[in-house]
């Protein structure tokens, strides 16, 4: 049985070409888009730093939420959203650099929040200063950052340690009750964090006149549904390399089934946010709809609507698509692509206004995800495959849907 | 309907229940049914029965669902009562959504639930022969069916040999019959002679 991850050759080149490509993008768009067409350089990082990192997050969220629910069948893979969440501290680095020169560098472009001269003009953006200053941003991003870094570092070091333990029933119930206790703590800080504030302050203040109460939701709805696809990614990565003996398709049709409710569950709130304002029709509101909906944006608009919602819809459905390793992966790519668009949508008509290929952002994206499978591949190296230790491992590995 | 003869036997768990059920399928006996306290994973497969096709009739419940709202709606607002509200468009689609979705939801439940009562032929006023009174208790209870090739005695110590106590024979209806749950223990047409006496 191989429970100990060795980096392929050919991984490893891929992640390093990917990040290559990255880096060159990065070098063109500095030198492509200057002055006034700054904004585009930085609104391509804004976008791809943020959903990235809120992606290998949700793999956080994942273990918190299955480890407070008491479920086991995710134990026999747990090591891989483990694996993944250890690219969340670097992620988190790149995003507060960037976010911190777009505040500190006064890159109004993107937030015009940042320009004191349109504040003091702008009853709006004075009224909301309190929330919507460097000072409150700056605490804020900290704070939340370091506190995921600080409870995603606990979950995986709690992890490599109990495989050390004695295998007793004692042992078996410390280990139940110390990870369901850090679960928790994070849980609430993700709930107070990409559950409420953080996507206001990151993407939706963008749109500093503008906000929607379903924004964070929308947003986590997003990243989570992609954060499962990342998961079974690399789950069907390492099963097709002969590890993870004991994940089966029953592990994978659980995880096609949470591909596909939570395809739903974020159309839910797509529409939610966008009926209450189509249906009130205040100016205010639909402000933020008008490029979108009528304007230039429009096939990306439902374009996003076709990708994320119709296509998972129809093609996860049916028994037999969520126990295929081939179906699964494809559709994995699917969501991923699909919501890094809807990430784009989201950042790039206030920011950049038209609609242009994108070469630069896809470019940054390839760079990301060479990072990530970077990372993560030297994450999954570091300890065995199988939490040997764990209670429920038996109930995952007889696990039967 | 028709009137058959079956041998019962009793299994006190699963463990035992689900070997027994393999060998009954390879000795070739008709399985009849198999009552359990519990759902048993995997039991369906071991029986093999085919995958239902519960699913496939909810599918097309709830487009039946999601056509009439769509349908209905549509026909109300553009022609035989077009009225103008805040100013929304006759056909305004967003507004639909959410009803569409509800009447879908609710004609692939209502319509599942009673599909899956014709399958499993469960009604109030429906009644069928119980082979033991505890065989959805805390028993499980395995019925083969006796067809012209099988010999009933050959089949009781087959079901001795894997396991079951309390092994009987019993002549009893197969199909269901109307009747009230506390009463009516026989179904009406008795003098109809077994198929396969």
């Amino acid at each position: 049985m191989k429970d100990q991850f060795v980096v392929p050759a050919r991984l490893k080149k891929t992640s390093f070409v990917l990040m290559g490509v990255g880096l060159l993008t990065l070098l063109i768009g500095l030198f492509a888009f200057q002055g006034e067409n700054a904004t585009r350089f930085w609104a391509g990082l804004l976008q791809n730093s943020s959903f990235f990192l809120l992606i290998t997050l949700a793999s956080t969220f994942f273990i918190a939420a299955t480890t407070l629910a008491h479920g086991g069948w995710q134990i026999a893979f747990r090591r891989v959203p483990e694996a993944i969440s250890m690219a969340v501290p670097v992620l988190s680095g790149i995003l507060f650099v960037i976010v911190m020169i777009l505040v500190f560098g006064e890159k109004d472009s993107i937030y015009h929040w940042v320009n004191l001269h349109h504040v003091h003009e702008d009853k709006i953006l004075t009224w909301k200063s309190p929330f919507l200053s460097k000072t409150f941003f700056t605490t804020a991003t900290i704070i939340t950052l370091g506190l995921w870094i600080f409870f995603t570092l606990k979950i995986r070091k709690m992890s490599i340690e109990e495989d050390g333990w004695d295998l007793k029933p004692a042992t078996g119930k410390k280990i139940l009750w110390r990870n369901t206790v850090v679960a928790g703590g994070f849980l609430v800080v993700f709930t107070l964090s990409v559950g409420s504030t953080t996507p206001w302050l990151w993407l939706m203040s963008i749109d500093a006149h503008w906000f929607s109460t379903m924004y964070s939701w929308y947003t986590f709805a997003s990243t989570w549904v992609s954060g499962l696809s990342l998961i079974a990614l690399f789950v069907v990565y390492l099963k097709k390399h002969g590890y993870l003996t004991y994940v089966t398709e029953e592990h994978l049709h659980d995880l096609g089934k949470f591909m596909f409710a939570f395809s739903i569950f974020w159309t839910y709130l797509w529409f939610s946010q966008y009926m209450l304002i189509w249906y009130a029709n205040m100016p205010e509101e639909t402000a933020y709809f008008q490029p979108r909906v009528w304007g230039e944006w429009r096939p990306i608009f439902f374009l996003n609507l076709l990708i994320n919602f119709i296509t998972p819809l129809l093609f996860l459905m049916k028994r037999d698509t969520k126990r295929n390793y081939t179906a699964v992966v494809f559709m994995a790519f699917v969501i991923i692509a699909g919501h890094w668009m809807d990430f784009w949508q989201m950042v790039y008509p206030a920011t950049v206004k038209h609609l242009v290929f994108p070469w630069y952002e896809l470019g940054l994206g390839l760079g990301f995800v060479g990072l990530i499978i970077f990372l993560v591949s030297n994450a999954l190296t570091k300890a065995s495959l199988v939490p040997k230790n764990h209670p429920y491992l038996k109930e995952s590995i007889v696990h039967h849907t | 309907m028709a009137v058959k003869n079956f041998v019962v036997g009793l299994f006190d768990d699963e463990a035992v229940l689900f070997p027994a059920v393999k060998k009954v399928r390879t000795a070739g006996y008709k399985l009849h049914d198999v009552y359990t306290p519990f759902p048993v994973h995997g039991l369906d497969h071991a029986m093999g029965l085919r995958e239902s096709s519960l699913h496939t009739a909810g599918f097309i419940y709830g487009i039946t669902g999601t056509t009439t709202a769509l349908s209905f709606m549509s026909w109300v607002f553009n022609v035989d009562w077009p009225l103008n509200i805040g100013g929304k468009p006759h056909f305004p689609l967003p507004a639909f959504i959410p009803i569409t979705f509800e009447l879908t939801v609710l004609f692939a439940a209502v319509g599942m639930v009673m599909t899956f009562c014709w399958l499993c032929q469960i009604m109030p006023g429906v009644k069928k022969h119980i082979f033991h009174p505890r065989q959805t208790d805390d028993k499980f209870v395995m019925v083969i069916e006796l067809t012209e090739k099988t010999n009933a005695e050959e089949v009781k110590s087959f079901l001795q040999a894997a396991g079951a106590h309390d092994i009987n024979e019993q002549q009893a209806e197969a199909g269901w019959w109307f009747g009230r749950f506390d009463k009516d223990d026989e179904p009406y047409l008795r003098k109809v002679k077994p198929v396969n006496a």
